[in-house]
């Protein structure tokens, strides 16, 4: 058999953490990992975030992040032990023989240079091509991912292009030196999903074309699924499970893949329009103070109470404007919020604090969405101590009650945001809009920057506290499976307008209207050859394009 | 708190504390009294006196003791006057926006446009020379260095989404300030805090030493160091003794100030 391009043996990282207030300390973050890597080949590595992929990702190039070492075990690249290798060594490797495409290609392009100079700045200083050789180069694989313009592209700078756009510049800067090896670090979760799946498929052909390996690190299994041959999954720095994309997908062995792989199935029959509205909008118009443009135009929806309507849409479309619309932050500029029977004024400091009691709000970031320096027990009490007047004992006791209504417990009161999970984060701000007994809480893709699984107890938690509460939910997103789960009606929203409204049945059946059609069939499914399918099937380009 | 606390902390810790006590017990120390005159004019040191004597014959260690006191009170005072002031306006601004910031902030670039100690001058040769008058004139010309850090801290500060969370629930104004912006501007605050007191110490000590500032025969050290000026020709080092004190007292507070917002950055609900 010959030697795999890249061979990874025991590979422990460790980093060093610095507890306020106590001694530094080494911990371990990954415990002894080991996988080959064909040429050709693609490995996806999958998990939750602290899992260690990212780590693992850039030890292939025997790099570390700040803090981060690399402790023990071997990472040998085309036949040689790169731990091992000096310095200048490791220069050539990186950037010549493996690349790296990150998540943020707007955070990793400077943005004061031209794209072309960028993309070939490492093939250049490899010494691998001459400058004019790497230019053509760059212009041949521009042409390949699809990017518009691809004589001139590389005259642009960054701002100039799109997200999408920059992320395969970023692929092109990856495989410009004509690498060996590619690692993607997450490289479409920072995108729409109709973009997604044009870069997704841009990267993949590009890698069949160019015969590179490639490591694709993402958390979203239906990702890997489309693009890898072979999947790792990790959790807290142990490998779980270890083989080819369609066992691990149709046939996976430890509970824990099993887990990931039926993420986003909750069930959740709709209930039909009943009663007078709770929240109704009627031709809502919007723009920014100091802008001649409307973000929103002509917006009518109707909420139920106890429901859930979905808004749905990619960056841009208007779905988080609605939000501050409703919520008073910004008045708008036609059309009328009815809410409970009543107009709400059109501005947030003249609405009675009534009003605001019962339309709450609970935001993606869970992180900037609680003061840092406050408890637990001080961001639910606050509610309870403003709306309600409670004090001592008494506000004790509702604050335990709401903290067992998240499924945490009090043990939680005196801890700080900082002390918590992700996820736990998330639920804390749940129960500080339910402890102001609401009956709206706008979640604004309240699920969206956490791990599936998370995002899964979120979504399961929310449906609950909606049957015990009876409060309604506006719910912003722009994921389709999570508007499956949850939804009872859905609003699908493109460049400020409803394109699309009814109930969830009715949105989610055939006939579609384009933009429909283009967004629900980019939503990335579990099975193989789903890419593929869709590319030849569908009618609408994606506006990143 | 103090269990892995850097040994340059510790220092500075240490240094700064000394001097608040003298500061603080200072008839208690002296071993004269402030104006009492005790020997020749620049006597050299002599188990009388530790730091020998100053241009009329005064204990200068004394007058270091009781120096140190005038200038550590007014610069403790004039930084408590500015930072109460900058960081309360400066938090309003951020707070408000619209033409009230613009107000404050234009006011505020008018005042720093002028070199303040060009100003404190024109302002001190009007006003009669008190220590209260020093304290308010320095207080309030730093106010504009706090206010305008404290408006940048706080700006960032307002549009975080748990200050937007607290504008939805229909707090006011002094909530949003005190217990939702005010506890995350604390650390850059309090290191400013050390850098503006020594500014304060600096500013003065150059005031007195222009003839501006504490007049004699109270004691301080910009004060010290121009009485004792002339002496530095023959050879006399009177006058860098309140130097010294000067520079030692800069950087103790420092290191302190450096510490602090090392420790306060991490952000757990700042006990650590």
């Amino acid at each position: 058999m010959t030697e795999p391009l890249l061979r990874v043996r025991g590979l422990k990282i460790g980093a060093t953490v610095y507890p306020p207030g106590e001694k530094p300390r080494d911990i371990e973050i990954v415990h002894g990992v080991d996988f080959d890597l064909e040429r050709g080949k693609v490995l996806g590595l999958i998990g939750e975030s602290g899992a260690g992929k990212s780590t693992i990702g850039l030890a292939t190039m025997a790099y570390g992040r700040g803090g981060v070492r690399i402790t023990g075990g071997e990472v040998w690249v085309s036949g040689r032990d790169i731990l091992k290798s000096t310095l200048r060594d490791v220069r050539r490797l990186r950037g010549g023989e493996v690349t790296y495409v990150s998540q943020s290609a707007a955070a990793s392009f400077n943005p004061a240079k031209p794209i072309m100079e960028q993309v070939t700045e490492a093939a250049i200083s490899q010494g691998k091509f001459t400058r004019r050789e790497a230019e053509k180069r760059a212009i041949g694989l521009f042409r390949k991912l699809g990017l518009p313009d691809p004589d001139t592209i590389g005259r642009r700078y960054p701002h100039q292009v799109s997200g999408g756009q920059l992320q395969r510049c970023m692929t092109a800067l990856a495989l410009c030196p004509e690498p060996d090896l590619v690692v993607f670090d997450e490289p479409t979760t920072a995108l729409d999903v109709t973009t997604q799946i044009d870069v997704l498929a841009a990267i993949k052909e590009a890698i069949r074309d160019t015969g590179v390996a490639a490591l694709y690190i993402t958390h979203d299994l239906a990702v890997v699924a489309q693009v890898s041959d072979e999947i790792m999954v990790l959790k807290m720095g142990n490998m779980v499970e270890y083989g080819p994309t369609d066992q691990i997908i149709n046939a996976p062995r430890e509970d824990y893949t099993r887990a990931l792989v039926s993420v986003r199935q909750i069930e959740h029959p709709e209930k039909a329009p009943a009663g007078a509205p709770v929240l109704s909008c009627e031709n809502i118009t919007a723009r920014y103070r100091g802008t001649k443009f409307d973000v929103l135009k002509d917006v009518s929806v109707q909420l139920y109470p106890g429901q859930t309507l979905a808004v749905v849409g990619e960056s841009g479309s208007g779905k988080s404007t609605l939000a501050r619309v409703i919520t008073g932050l910004l008045p708008p500029s036609g059309g009328r919020i009815v809410f409970d029977g009543c107009e709400l004024t059109p501005d947030l400091a003249s609405r009675p604090r009534n009003d605001l009691r019962e339309l709450q709000m609970i935001y993606q970031m869970a992180d900037v969405a609680m003061n840092p320096r406050q408890t637990v027990g001080t961001i639910i009490g606050r509610p309870l101590e403003f709306y309600f007047g409670l004090k001592g004992d008494e506000k004790k006791r509702r604050i335990a009650e709401l903290l067992d209504e998240i499924e945490m417990g009090k043990g939680f009161i005196d801890r700080y945001p900082a002390e918590l999970s992700g996820g736990q984060k998330q639920r804390v701000c749940i129960a500080r809009a339910l402890a102001a007994k609401p009956k709206l809480i706008i979640c604004d893709e309240v699920t969206s920057a956490l791990d599936p699984l998370v995002a899964d107890g979120i979504l399961k938690l929310l449906l609950n506290l909606q049957k015990i509460e009876d409060v309604a939910y506006l719910f912003i997103t722009h994921d389709l499976a999570t508007v499956r789960a949850i939804a009872d009606s859905i609003a699908v929203m493109y460049q400020g307008r409803v394109v699309r409204y009814g109930t969830k049945t009715e949105v989610l059946s055939p006939p579609f209207d384009d933009y429909t059609d283009l967004l629900l069939s980019s939503v990335p499914e579990m099975k193989l050859g789903w890419l593929e399918n869709v590319l030849a099937t569908r009618k609408m380009e994606s506006a990143g394009n | 708190m103090f269990r892995y606390m850097p040994v340059s902390a510790m220092i500075g810790l240490t240094v700064t504390g000394l001097y608040f006590l003298a500061a603080i017990f200072a008839p208690l120390i002296a071993p004269y009294g402030m104006a009492q005159v005790v020997g020749d004019v620049w006597e050299p040191s002599s188990s009388e006196h530790l730091l020998g004597t100053d241009n009329i014959g005064r204990d200068l260690l004394t007058r270091m003791i009781y120096g140190g006191r005038t200038t550590i009170f007014i610069a403790t005072m004039a930084t408590i006057l500015s930072f109460v002031t900058g960081s309360v306006l400066g938090f309003l601004a951020a707070v408000l926006g619209g033409w009230a910031d613009q107000v404050l902030s234009r006011m505020v670039d008018l005042l720093m446009a002028i070199p303040s100690l060009i100003l404190a001058l024109v302002v001190l040769a009007v006003l009669p020379v008190t220590v209260t008058t020093l304290i308010v004139v320095m207080g309030l010309l730093d106010a504009t260095r706090v206010f305008r850090l404290a408006r940048a801290v706080a700006v960032d500060i307002n549009v975080m989404d748990y200050v937007e969370a607290a504008k939805l629930r229909g707090e006011g104004r002094g909530w949003i300030i005190f217990r939702e912006i005010l506890p995350n501007a604390l650390s850059p605050l309090v290191a400013e805090l050390g850098l503006r007191f020594i500014f304060m110490v600096l500013f003065i000590s150059t005031l007195s030493f222009l003839g501006l500032g504490v007049q004699p025969p109270l004691a301080d050290w910009g004060g010290i160091v121009k009485e004792n000026k002339d002496g530095i020709i023959y050879g006399i080092g009177a006058a860098l003794y309140p130097a010294i004190a000067i520079a030692t007292l800069a950087i103790s507070v420092n290191l302190v100030a450096d510490w602090i917002l090392n420790r306060t950055t991490s952000l757990k609900g700042g006990r650590g």
